[in-house]
This record gives C-alpha cells, sequence and structure tokens, in this order.
C-alpha cells in the first residue's frame, strides 16, 4: 500500500527470522537476571508500607550482625547536593527524611544469598510516623490536600494555586469562545482513567560492581544503557565516564525501563561491601509497588460541532497525578488528545499534581491513550446524538499534511486519511451484530521521536557486516536494521549481525523510546553503510586505477559506472574486505547526531463487543488496528508492534487499575490481581499496515510502536454504548462498572 | 524450617502435633509454596503428605461413591472418566484451578485447607454432601466438608488433624451437579462469585437440591432458600427467579479489589440460576 507504488527492494518488506529468535525460544538468550559473577552478593531492599510516613529512625545492628551480610546502604550513604531531576531520582532511589509512598525504597542490604539479604531486610528496624496521605488525583489537587513536598513547584504555576500542583499550562490557538458560538451542539463530559503498569513479563535485574576508585560496571535489564549511566552517576555521585554499562536482553520495557529504580543500590552497596559485585532482581510485588506505572487521570473536555460533524471548537483540562514527584505526562496527553483534527480553535489546560504515589514511568506513547479516551469518547457520543457516521466525521475533520496541529506545529506528511479510509472499507465494518453486541471506532496518535544516536558498522574479512546500535532490541529492532543495511550494502539479511552495545562502544545514545530505534539507529546504520560502501568504491578505484567517482555500488559490488570508467568485471564486497588489510586497513562507517525528519503515526482501531447484559462482563469479539507504518522493513513486527499495543490498551480499558486501600497501600501488587489480559481473553487481532512513507527517512519508516495503545480505551467504551446503551467515562470499565451503569447505579 | 516425609498420616499427624512453631503440610504446594516465596508464611515445619501410601488413588468405596486420595492432581481428577461422569460438578470446579501447570500438582484437600472463601472446588464439594476422613493424634473421625471452613484462611481442624481423604456419596439415578464461577478474565483469575448446584429430579421435576455459594461470604454458604426455591419445580422462569433471589439474599460480601458487595450479590443470583439449568441438563442426560 505504499503511497508512491513505485519503489521495489530485495528484502525491505520481507518477513525473515529475527536473529535473536533461535536464543529467545530456545532459554539461551541472557535477560538482567540471568548475569553472575565470581564472588558476586545478593541485594534486597526495605521498602516502606506506609503511603506518607516521617522516618523517625534506621537501626541496621541487627541486619549487620548476620553471619554473611556484607553491607547495608541508607540514604545517609548517598551524595548530599543534588537538584532538579537528579534529586528526585536520588530521593525515589533512597527516601530521605520521609517516605512517599508505599514501597518507597527506604534502606538496601547485600549478604551472600537472596535468601540471607531479604532475611536481612527483614531485621533492618524502621520507625515511621505515619502522617496524613493522599492518593487520587481531584483530592490531591484540592488546597488542605496533604502536602507532598513544600516547593516542588517550578516556574510555571502561577501565585496562589494549591500547594500539590507542580507544573500548569495552558496553550491553544483560535477564537475559542467564537468556535463554541458557531456550534450546534457544544457537549462537555468528564472522564477519569486509573494508573496502569506497563506490566513487562521481565522484572528489573542489574548486577553492578564499584571499586573504591569510583569506577564500576553494571550489566542490566534497561531500554537505554546510556541513561542508566548517567542517572546512577548523578545520584553516586560519580564520574559518568567511570561507569560502563551493558545491557541484557530485554523482556519488555513499554517505557518503564528507562529510568532507575534499584539500579544505584547495587552499586552503592558494592562499594561499601569491597567492591564485590550485587545482584539486586525484584519481585514482581517490588515491580508493582515501586517501579512504572503511569499517571491517573482526571479530564473535562468540551467540544462544539456543526451538524454535518464539523468541530468548530474544542477545549480540554486534564489534571494528572504522576506519583510523588513531577512528570505526569500530562503535556503528552494534551498535545495528542485533538491531533487528529483540524481545529479552527482550540484551548488546552494542564495540571502537574503530586501524590503518595510512585514516580511515574514513561509507558507507551506516555499521556496519549487518557487524552484519547476523553477526547474520542465525546466525539463518538456527539456523532451518536447527531447521527452522524463516527468515520466520516473523523474523515471531515481530518488533519492532513500542512495543516497546523492543534498543539501548534504544522504537519509534514501524514496518513490519517489514508488509515481512515482503510478503516472504512475494513470487512470488520460490515460484520453483522447481534443483541448486545456493538461496534466502537477512535482514532490515535503518536509524534514519534529521534533523539541522540550514534552507530558504527564495519565490514568484516569475509564480507559479511557488523553494525553497533546503542538501543536496546525489544520488538525486533535488530532484524529490521539489518535488513535496511543488507538492502543498502547488496547482501544477504544474515550476512548482517546487528549488536547492542555497551556504553563504552559508542557516543551517547538513547534509549529504545518515542518509536526510534528503527528510525533513528536505522537511518544512521544506512548512513554508515553508505560510508563504507564509498570506502570500497575508492578500493576498488585504485586497484582499478580509475577515478573513485567513476565507480558505482550495485548488488553488492563496487563496479564501474557506464562504459566510459573502463571495463572491469564487479568486485564484490567479499573481494574487498578480504584484502582490506593490505588495502587500507579496516573499513567502516560510523555516524551520529540527531537525525532530522521523524514522521508521526496515526491510527484507528475498529472493536467489536459483547457485553452480558445480567454480569457486566465485556468479552472482544473481532478488533482491527490500522496504522500507518510509513513503510513496514519488516511486516511481522510492525503487526507485532500494534497487536501488542493494542493488547495493552485493551487491558487497561477493562480491568487494569491500581487499586489503593484507606491507608494508602496498593492492594493488587501482583498479577492475580493487576488484570492484564490472558491469551484467551482475546480474539487475534486483525491488523493493517497502511504505508504513506516519511521523507524524511531512507525507507520512508515512521515509528510503529507507541500509537496502538491509544485507541483501544475509547473505541471499547464507544462499542459498549453501541451494545448496550450505557456510555462509561471511568476507567477501567470493569463488569462491576459496566453492571453497575446497566442497573443505573453507574 | 525443617521439612518431613512421613510415610503414615498417624505419623504426620504426630509430627504435627509435637511441632510447635508455624506448621503447614505439602500436598501440592501451589499455596504453600507461593505463600512461602511471598514471605507471607515462614513455616518452622513443612509436612509433606506425598510418601504417604495410596494418597494419589482415586478408589470405589464399597457405597458406590469415591474415596480421593489427598495428593491427587486436578489433572488426575479430570481425567478419570468414571468420577467426572458422576460428579461433573465436583471436577469442573477443580479443574477451574490455576493454569496446567498449577493443576499438575493443585489438590481438592488443599484447596479446601488453604481456607480462601473464593476456593473454586469447595462450594462443588459441599453442595455433593462430600465427607472429610480426618487422622489426629488421638484417631480418626469423618466429618462434612461443609464443616472443615471456618473463616479466610482458617479450619476448623485441630493442632496435629490431618485430612487422610475426601469421600464422595454415590451419585445415585437422575442426578447432576455443576460448578460455575465469575471472574473478570476468562483463566488465571480468583472467585467473584462462585456457585456450585446439585440436584436430582424425577422426570423434569427437581427433588432434590443443594445450592452452596462461594466468595460472597467468610466461608462456603449453603443456601437451604435457595434450594427450595427449585425443587417440586420444572425450573421455570418464576421459580428460577426466586432462586437468584435467595442465592442474592443469603450473601454477606465485602467490598474489594475484586468486587463490590453490589456487584457479587447481584451476580450471585445469576450464577445460580445459569448453574442450576447446566445441573438439571446432567440430571437428565442432556449434554451440558
Ligand atoms: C497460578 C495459580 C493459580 C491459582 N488459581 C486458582 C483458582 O483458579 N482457584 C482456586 O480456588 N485456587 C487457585 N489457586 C490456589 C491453589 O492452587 C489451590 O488452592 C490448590 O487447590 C491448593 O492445593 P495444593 O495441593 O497445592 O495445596 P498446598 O499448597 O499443598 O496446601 C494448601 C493448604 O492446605 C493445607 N493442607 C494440605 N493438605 C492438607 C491435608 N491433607 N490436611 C490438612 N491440611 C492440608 C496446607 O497446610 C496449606 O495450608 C491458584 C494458585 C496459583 C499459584
Amino acid at each position: 500500500m505504499a503511497k508512491d507504488g513505485l519503489t521495489e527492494f530485495r528484502l525491505i518488506g520481507t518477513r525473515p527470522d529475527r536473529p535473536d529468535g533461535l536464543d529467545k525460544v530456545t532459554g539461551r538468550a541472557r535477560y538482567g537476571a540471568d548475569f553472575a559473577l565470581p564472588g558476586m552478593l545478593f541485594g534486597a531492599v526495605v521498602r516502606s508500607p506506609h503511603a506518607h510516613a516521617r522516618i523517625v529512625r534506621i537501626d541496621t545492628s541487627r541486619a549487620l550482625a548476620l553471619e554473611g551480610v556484607k553491607a547495608v546502604v541508607t540514604r545517609a550513604d548517598l551524595p548530599d547536593g543534588l537538584e532538579g531531576e537528579d534529586w528526585d531520582l536520588q530521593e525515589n532511589t533512597l527516601a530521605g527524611d520521609r517516605a512517599l509512598y508505599d514501597g518507597h525504597a527506604v534502606a538496601a542490604v547485600a549478604a551472600t544469598s537472596r535468601l540471607l539479604a531479604e532475611e536481612a531486610a527483614r531485621l533492618i528496624e524502621v520507625d515511621y510516623e505515619v502522617l496524613p496521605h493522599v492518593i487520587d488525583v481531584d483530592d490531591a489537587i484540592r488546597p488542605d490536600a496533604p502536602v507532598i513536598r513544600q516547593g516542588a513547584a517550578d516556574a510555571s504555576v502561577p501565585e496562589g494555586m494549591p500547594p500539590n500542583v507542580v507544573r500548569y499550562m495552558e496553550f491553544g490557538h483560535g477564537d475559542i469562545e467564537a468556535g463554541f458560538a458557531e456550534a450546534d451542539i457544544v457537549r462537555e463530559r468528564s472522564y477519569r482513567t486509573e494508573a496502569a503498569h506497563q506490566g513487562y513479563i521481565e522484572p528489573h535485574a542489574c548486577v553492578g560492581q564499584l571499586g573504591a576508585d569510583g569506577a564500576g560496571e553494571m550489566w542490566v535489564c534497561t531500554q537505554g544503557q546510556w541513561y542508566i549511566r548517567r542517572m546512577c552517576a548523578a545520584v553516586l555521585g560519580l564520574e559518568t565516564a567511570q561507569l560502563r554499562v551493558t545491557p541484557s536482553e530485554i523482556g519488555g520495557g513499554f517505557g518503564g525501563k528507562t529510568t532507575i529504580f534499584m539500579e544505584p543500590l547495587s552499586l552503592a552497596l558494592s562499594r561499601k561491601a569491597g567492591g564485590r559485585p550485587v545482584k539486586i532482581v525484584m519481585s514482581r510485588a517490588e515491580v508493582l509497588r515501586a517501579t512504572g506505572p503511569t499517571a491517573s487521570a482526571s479530564m473535562d473536555v468540551r467540544i462544539g460541532m456543526k451538524k454535518d460533524g464539523t468541530i468548530t471548537a474544542a477545549r480540554a483540562e486534564f489534571r494528572m497525578q504522576g506519583g510523588a514527584f513531577p512528570g505526569a505526562p500530562v503535556d503528552m496527553a494534551l498535545y495528542c488528545a485533538f491531533a487528529p483534527y483540524k481545529l479552527p480553535a482550540v484551548q488546552h489546560i494542564g495540571y502537574d499534581v503530586l501524590a503518595n504515589r510512585p514516580k511515574c514511568a514513561a509507558y507507551r506513547a506516555p499521556g496519549s491513550p487518557m487524552g484519547a479516551f476523553a477526547v474520542e469518547s465525546l466525539l463518538d457520543e456527539m456523532c451518536r446524538e447527531l447521527g452522524i457516521d463516527p468515520v466520516e466525521m473523523r474523515l471531515t475533520n481530518a488533519v492532513r499534511e500542512g495543516d497546523r496541529a492543534s498543539y501548534g506545529p504544522t504537519f509534514g506528511s501524514i496518513g490519517l486519511v489514508e488509515v481512515l479510509e482503510a478503516a472504512k472499507g475494513h470487512p470488520n465494518m460490515a460484520a453483522p451484530l447481534g443483541p448486545n453486541q456493538g461496534r466502537g471506532i477512535a482514532s490515535g496518535y503518536w509524534f514519534n521521536h529521534s533523539g541522540e544516536t550514534s552507530v558504527s558498522m564495519a565490514i568484516s574479512e569475509d564480507g559479511t557486516a557488523q553494525v553497533s546500535v546503542g538501543t536496546p532490541d525489544i520488538g525486533g529492532s535488530r532484524a529490521s536494521i539489518a535488513l535496511m543495511v543488507a538492502e543498502r550494502l547488496g547482501i544477504p539479511y544474515e550476512d548482517v549481525r546487528v549488536n547492542v552495545v555497551e556504553t563504552g562502544a559508542l557516543g551517547v545514545n538513547e534509549p529504545t523510546h518515542g518509536s526510534r530505534a528503527t528510525f533513528a539507529s536505522g537511518k544512521a546504520a544506512v548512513v554508515a553503510a553508505e560510508q563504507a560502501i564509498a570506502e570500497m568504491c575508492r578500493r576498488a578505484a585504485a586497484e582499478w586505477g580509475i577515478d573513485a567517482e567513476a565507480v558505482e555500488w550495485v548488488d553488492g559490488a563496487a563496479q564501474p559506472a557506464g562504459p566510459n570508467a573502463g571495463r572491469f568485471p564487479p568486485m564484490t564486497i567479499a573481494e574487498i574486505a578480504g584484502k582490506m588489510g593490505q588495502t587500507g586497513g579496516p573499513i567502516s562507517g560510523h555516524h551520529e547526531g540527531l537525525p532530522e525528519g521523524v514522521g508521526a503515526s496515526f491510527g484507528a482501531h475498529v472493536v467489536d463487543v459483547e457485553v452480558d447484559p445480567e454480569t457486566g462482563r465485556v468479552t472482544i469479539l473481532r478488533y482491527v488496528v490500522v496504522q500507518d507504518a510509513g513503510r513496514a522493513i519488516h511486516p511481522a513486527y510492525v503487526e507485532g508492534q500494534y497487536q501488542g499495543g493494542a493488547v495493552q490498551g485493551i487491558g487497561w480499558a477493562l480491568n487494569e487499575e491500581y487499586v489503593y486501600d484507606d491507608r494508602g497501600r496498593l492492594a493488587n501488587p501482583a498479577f492475580l490481581d493487576y488484570r492484564v489480559p490472558v491469551a484467551s481473553d482475546l480474539p487475534m487481532i486483525d491488523t493493517v499496515i497502511v504505508e504513506v512513507p516519511n521523507p524524511g527517512h531512507p525507507y520512508g519508516v515512521r515509528g510503529v510502536g507507541e500509537t496502538g495503545i491509544t485507541p483501544p480505551l475509547p473505541a471499547i467504551a464507544n462499542a459498549i454504548e453501541d451494545a448496550v446503551g450505557v456510555r462509561l467515562t471511568h476507567l477501567p470499565m470493569s463488569p462491576s462498572k459496566v453492571l453497575a451503569a446497566l442497573k443505573g447505579r453507574g | 524450617m525443617r521439612y518431613h516425609t512421613p510415610t503414615t498420616f498417624a505419623e504426620a499427624a504426630g509430627i504435627a502435633a509435637a511441632a510447635q512453631g508455624v506448621t503447614r503440610f505439602l500436598a501440592g504446594g501451589t499455596d504453600v509454596l507461593v505463600q512461602m516465596r511471598a514471605g507471607m508464611v515462614l513455616p518452622d515445619d513443612l509436612i509433606d503428605l506425598k510418601k504417604i501410601d495410596g494418597v494419589d488413588r482415586i478408589d470405589p468405596t464399597p457405597e458406590g461413591g469415591w474415596r480421593i486420595g489427598v495428593a491427587v492432581p486436578g489433572i488426575a481428577l479430570g481425567a478419570h472418566e468414571a468420577l467426572r461422569a458422576d460428579w461433573p460438578g465436583v471436577v469442573e470446579g477443580m479443574e477451574l484451578v490455576g493454569s496446567t501447570q498449577i493443576q499438575g500438582r493443585a489438590t481438592l484437600v488443599g484447596n479446601l485447607c488453604n481456607g480462601s472463601p473464593a476456593a473454586d472446588s469447595v462450594p462443588g464439594l459441599v453442595a455433593a454432601g462430600a465427607m472429610a476422613e480426618i487422622t489426629g493424634p488421638d484417631g480418626g473421625r469423618v466429618v462434612p466438608v461443609a464443616d472443615i471452613p471456618a473463616g479466610p484462611g482458617r479450619t476448623t481442624l485441630q493442632p496435629g488433624e490431618v485430612i487422610s481423604a475426601l469421600l464422595l456419596p454415590p451419585r445415585g439415578t437422575a442426578g447432576g451437579d455443576a460448578y460455575l464461577r465469575f471472574i473478570p478474565r476468562t483463566e488465571m483469575d480468583i472467585a467473584v462469585v462462585g456457585c456450585a448446584v446439585n440436584l436430582r429430579c424425577d422426570g423434569d421435576t427437581v427433588t432434590e437440591a443443594s445450592v452452596v455459594l462461594g466468595a460472597v461470604a467468610p466461608t462456603v454458604v449453603s443456601v437451604p432458600a435457595a434450594s427450595a426455591a427449585i425443587i417440586g419445580t420444572a425450573l421455570d422462569d418464576t421459580a428460577l427467579g426466586t432462586l437468584a433471589e435467595a442465592a442474592s439474599a443469603a450473601c454477606r460480601p465485602i467490598d474489594d479489589k475484586r468486587g463490590t458487595i453490589a456487584f457479587r450479590t447481584e451476580v450471585a443470583g445469576v450464577l445460580a440460576k445459569r448453574a442450576a439449568r447446566i445441573a438439571h441438563a446432567r440430571a437428565k442426560g442432556e449434554n451440558a
């Protein structure tokens, strides 16, 4: 479905096995917890059982007296004087004078076995003075709420705001009141979403080693080894270059592994234990209580619409809590909320609010799903009221290339219209619906991101190629990068090996986040391959005694460019590589920078549900994801991203939520009660890959990893209304909530 | 922690009676080991029952019922066709427990003695009139399974007492049972409400019935009023309506992370109706 319909590729768009596949299915792949070193100790973390408490006393003597215990670390072991995000990271690593949420780390211990470390952790005595706490965002924003931290607000917060508001934003364009006045109907509603965890299968795990000289190493499950390095160095007061960080294979991250949690503790414990390496592996309960999750949101949306479906004005006010630290993605939520629509007038207002919960981390399209839930739900209701087809309404208002985005910039090449047309024509749209069954549709958006990128590639003696990237492979990026490099070099896919390397091997790379790996590392790898090609052409030219400019690279070989250049048989990559030791030494390429030309990705999802009117259970009958990939380098892994995003969105929509008891403790820190969907809950998720190539990438790539989690939340709410006539505005739409709504108790 | 492997129930009871601290029996371990790993229970004495002769057997009793060993895993119950033909509701309750991996280990007795109000196999056992054979330091006794649960995490077993087998009564003619649970997902979840119905028919008419609810009170609850609502009827809509009301009225649930009071109360009635229909069809020899 390529927009140009012209380009033919040898490898791009094929579906070879991923290079890491065999290791993964045979259990050979090394994940975070698989790493071990001689003399290694095991760490355990003492965590606050209170949502908010002053730490009166920590007594570590009984733990230290235990045979086999080698070190204990408290906040007193970390340097003073940090500021801003560094201070937040340090405070989250180990509580200072107050524990700020249930699960907040208070102390850590290292011992010769894991069981011993856990026993020692139980022997560390902490006296707490319990303080009033606040969990809910609307409670936290009240002027009389317990104050999480004085002076945490930044300069954006106007005088006189409630004390837990730490960031405030207001932006938009056009005459909003005139826009509403022009509308035939103006509707307003409030929505709420609950905190959801990224739910990666692999818990956080690391082995850290730090000597008295301040030089250290870490092996860790992460999306970004340079982030780990910088953040650990900041929290512990180390010199960044003295720390070398190697990423393991990664069992999911979804944004939650772009920051630090217990990693600095393993280094701090190692330093106190005479430099012996210390391994820390989180339990699932620790993962749920103290890492991730995303923010919870309370949102008001107001939209004006004409009878023909034209949107005349829109306004959103979002309040989000992202835990006890600034950083709820309220800005992103607002940027994305109206992004699919061309709006003459729009206003956004956002509050970032502190509450006694864990520090939120990025989660797949941070903020966008919440905003979409509110906006796409209200639009659907308005279409129903006006009797307009929801796809037609979306087409009527769809943004196109050159339009001004709701959040300011002008869109380049985008594929929203193509996506909506493909959804409209999908067979699921015509599938018959039975009693208590309904269909919902919603759109979603993510910007995608580029970021600091450094890639090296080198030709081996036999003409195969190795590529060193700094972006850990979460969703098949090694396969995609290998395809692009092999395409460019004109060699088989199997001849390219892509390695995810440690911090000592390249310049700074941002993590695999923002759907950037295939775009940014891929683009840099293609540039690096082109440098190697140029060098190989020079080597051939030198041997032939002709100008380098007179040589071209075709099908994996140098050849004279046209009859005037001379008559020589093509010189293959293997021939050139085989004698590179005599012709000038190693042949490689390297590119670094901030790759430009990121392409945004729009998607639309269509879901059919059935609601059991007696129990409120919602069953997903059919589901299709339609999304613009720019170009699918490896379509199977693009489909995997679409399906994975949809499934995480379905979980968030139907059952996933952080539940707190009245003392502010997380009531469901286990997968039993933190309900991600299981395989039998879902039908096969159908996918349609729309390809409107991104002109900013050599092969047209847009990021595809994040948009897919955005539409499921509203699409399912819209389908439930279609099925049984009740509108749910508070996630998750669990059986209890759906049944209550059906019985008029909602 | 001391790990024991007695070879008789008398020996197991003796070890348990002599133990001073926290004691657990180990059947499948799918509750005990998980609780140990989570640090919730750290036993001083762990008494493995799987080395005792016969604990993995399912035997017919002279009366025509069944004697089920305390280490028989869910997967073996499910594979036993004669037992399943007699008591499909009991077997389906146990088969709902966990996943394939858990089924390879988890037992009926462990499900009962773990003391969860939401245990999936217990309503079916109680509705069937199952009995527990108990060995204690001073000898044995046989009590209805219904008398074992005492509240969340508690049983009426005395210190040193161990269940040595479960006994299911003879099925008799024209009987059928069924168990349904409500969970938000489709598997790997814990019952928000559970309901077992065991009944006997004469033609279409119900002549005996037992309706038992799980997860709606501190222990499993038998609901005589619900049984009465369907005895003498052919499960017409009015009878089913009265059944549902009686089941809902018997609920004493809590509001928690798994469901609200209103939800559990409401859905108890819905499941009672649905389970009764299945049990009725089975009693009449229909496939259900
Ligand atoms: C992933 C997972 C999913 C699960 N899903 C479900 C589910 O869907 N539904 C459900 O109901 N449960 C579920 N469970 C809980 C558990 O599997 C069941 O309760 C199981 O039946 C316990 O049996 P067991 O043999 O493993 O018990 P064990 O763990 O061996 O023992 C449980 C308790 O019973 C006591 N006990 C054992 N045998 C005796 C005896 N002979 N006499 C006296 N006391 C004894 C032990 O001391 C202990 O307190 C699940 C557990 C897991 C880990």
